[in-house]
């Protein structure tokens, strides 16, 4: 097996007292899908915010593709590869749809301002089927669009990495069928994917491995299979006695 | 960006032909209609694209006034000292914004507010170089008439307008302006996408200062008389917002139509409300911000949408 793309190596954050993300070490392998779930609070977000470098780890340290990316800048770790969507979408709203994802293309992507980024940018956009609305503003598009140019937006980065934090939240059973689709043919194209998820149907079906955080730590890695039977990931969301009561039915 | 530029050339050519009608009133009226114009072209840089709302105007315009007017004190060619006067800005504006574009929001604007006062102080009390609260004295440019030196300062700022469109028009254009205009609608957005926000906003700071420090120097070399009270007036900073809040922020012919627009009124209400025209303007101010809360300029857009069918 060939070094893993993304490497955690014991990272804590902190804000204030509170310790948001403790001590995950965690290592993500070339090319896979990995699950990142946990009961809400458990600190996902914040450990991509950590990732990419919008709150950087108070200890520990992270490596991207060999190199140390602990203390990068967020657009310093985009311009790397490293792309993420928000769990909140967050287009430029005054911006035509083409242009959010020009500007993906241009200053994250490397293309030349103009022509070179907005070629790119429609090719993106016929991709995750938005290239019906790309000159339509941003803040005109439903939800499932604007998760959709979302998508666009990462793609067009030309990541390595892609997080992404709960794009299916707020679908609907179609929309979020249509966006399995999607990031599956993302992950052929050879991007490694990391997901934040709380529909585990979702989860089951995409990831190759799951990490489960809770209060901060990691408290369980395996396959999916292994995941949903282990008892500290079933304690965590429903409960230490329901956890107990389940171990005893089954056992 | 082609037709932009054309209606610009077009502007600036009929502005060449004012001093023909050579009445000395409109002349200087003109010749502050295009200072002002210079002001808040540069304003829309750092407020109306990045979004930052700057009050730093005034401090770069007095920095530019007294480094113009010291260098000339000092002997050095006008035209040098005018240079001069834009160089120190920009490297000024370069140090300020990579401290103060950190903060965001009104905790920028009343930083960069304060840095007026602060240069003020400094002048005030700078006597051997600055002359102090007595002011300082320019050497009158050798030219033969009064006639001869008004049109020569309306042309010096009629090119500083034209250069400053010029910039906003480049900038505007460019991998910069889209950055900016990121910035403005999504900063933390943008950062993600792989902006680096730091650099495009001080950058933007710096463009928004260099052409008001030399304006500022302009103007000393123009008025003869400099006072820092004068120079590093907090309304510079106040009607350069005004203006470009009025034409239409982040366009690129708004900052132009609002410094008309401005001066127009500032000088109508003044000569009919001699009393109490600060409260008149400031009156028709609100009301325009309030109904036209994105600029005059937004108008013809709206009709434009009216026009087109359903």
């Amino acid at each position: 097996m060939s070094a893993p793309l993304l490497e955690l190596g014991g990272v804590t954050r902190r804000f204030g007292g509170l310790k948001a993300v403790s001590n995950v070490t965690l290592a993500v392998p070339q090319g896979e899908v990995i699950g990142l779930i946990g009961p809400n609070g458990a600190g996902k977000t914040t450990l991509v915010n950590v990732i990419t470098g919008v709150h950087p780890a108070s200890e520990g340290t992270i490596r991207f593709a060999g190199e140390d990316i602990t203390r990068l800048k967020p657009w310093q770790g985009a311009r790397r590869g490293i792309a993420r969507t928000f769990q909140i979408v967050q287009p430029f709203p005054e911006m035509t749809v083409l242009e959010n994802v020009a500007a993906a293309a241009m200053f994250a992507g490397g293309r030349s301002y103009g022509r070179e980024a907005e070629r790119e940018a429609r090719e993106h956009l016929d991709f995750v089927g938005l290239g019906g609305v790309a000159d339509q503003r941003a803040s005109a598009l439903t939800l499932a669009m604007r998760k959709r140019l979302e998508f666009a937006k990462g793609l067009a980065m030309r990541p390595r990495l892609l997080l992404l934090d709960e794009v299916n939240a707020g679908l609907n059973a179609t929309e979020v069928d249509q966006a399995l689709a999607l990031i599956r043919a993302i992950s052929a194209r050879g991007v490694t994917i990391l997901i934040i998820e709380h529909l585990m149907k979702v989860v089951l079906s995409l990831c190759s491995r799951i990490v489960v955080l809770h209060h901060g730590e990691l408290i369980a890695e395996g396959t999916p299979e292994s995941i949903v039977k282990d008892p500290r990931v079933v304690q965590a969301y429903l409960g230490r006695r329901y956890a107990e009561a389940a171990g005893a039915a089954r056992g | 960006m082609k037709r932009d530029a054309v209606i610009g050339i077009v502007l600036f050519a009929l502005f060449a032909l004012v001093p023909l009608g050579g009445e000395a009133y409109w002349l200087r009226l003109a010749t502050i209609m295009l200072m002002y114009g210079v002001l808040a072209m540069s304003w829309n840089f750092i407020g109306g694209m990045a979004g930052y709302p700057s009050f730093a105007t005034a401090a770069f315009f007095g920095l530019g006034a007294y480094t113009g007017a010291v260098a000339q004190k000092f002997g050095l060619h006008m035209g040098v000292a005018w240079l001069l006067a834009g160089l120190l800005a920009i490297v000024f504006a370069g140090l300020l914004g990579w401290a103060l574009l950190r903060l965001r929001g009104h905790y920028f604007a009343i930083a960069s507010l304060v840095v007026a006062e602060v240069l003020r102080e400094l002048v005030n009390s700078a006597t051997d170089l600055t002359g102090g609260g007595m002011g300082l004295n320019l050497p009158l440019p050798a030219m033969s008439s009064v006639d001869a030196q008004a049109r020569f300062f309306y042309y010096a700022m009629l090119a500083l307008a034209a250069l400053t469109f010029a910039a906003m028009l480049a900038a505007s254009y460019s991998r910069l302006g889209f950055g900016l205009r990121c910035i403005q609608q999504n900063e933390s957005a943008a950062d993600m996408l792989g902006v680096n926000t730091t650099l495009f906003k001080v950058a933007a700071f710096m463009l928004s200062a260099v052409f008001v420090g030399m304006a500022g120097a302009v103007y000393a070399s123009w008025v003869h008389y400099i006072e820092p009270p004068d120079v590093f007036d907090v309304l510079y900073s106040v009607k350069a917002i005004v203006m470009v809040l009025l034409g239409g922020a982040g366009s690129i012919f708004g900052p132009l139509v609002g410094a008309v627009l401005f001066l127009s009124l500032e000088e109508l209400v003044w000569r009919e409300f001699l009393e109490l025209h600060t409260g008149v303007l400031g009156l028709l101010i609100v009301l325009l911000v309030l109904f036209l809360p994105k600029g005059l300029l937004s108008l013809s857009q709206r009709f434009a949408r009216q026009k087109r069918p359903a």
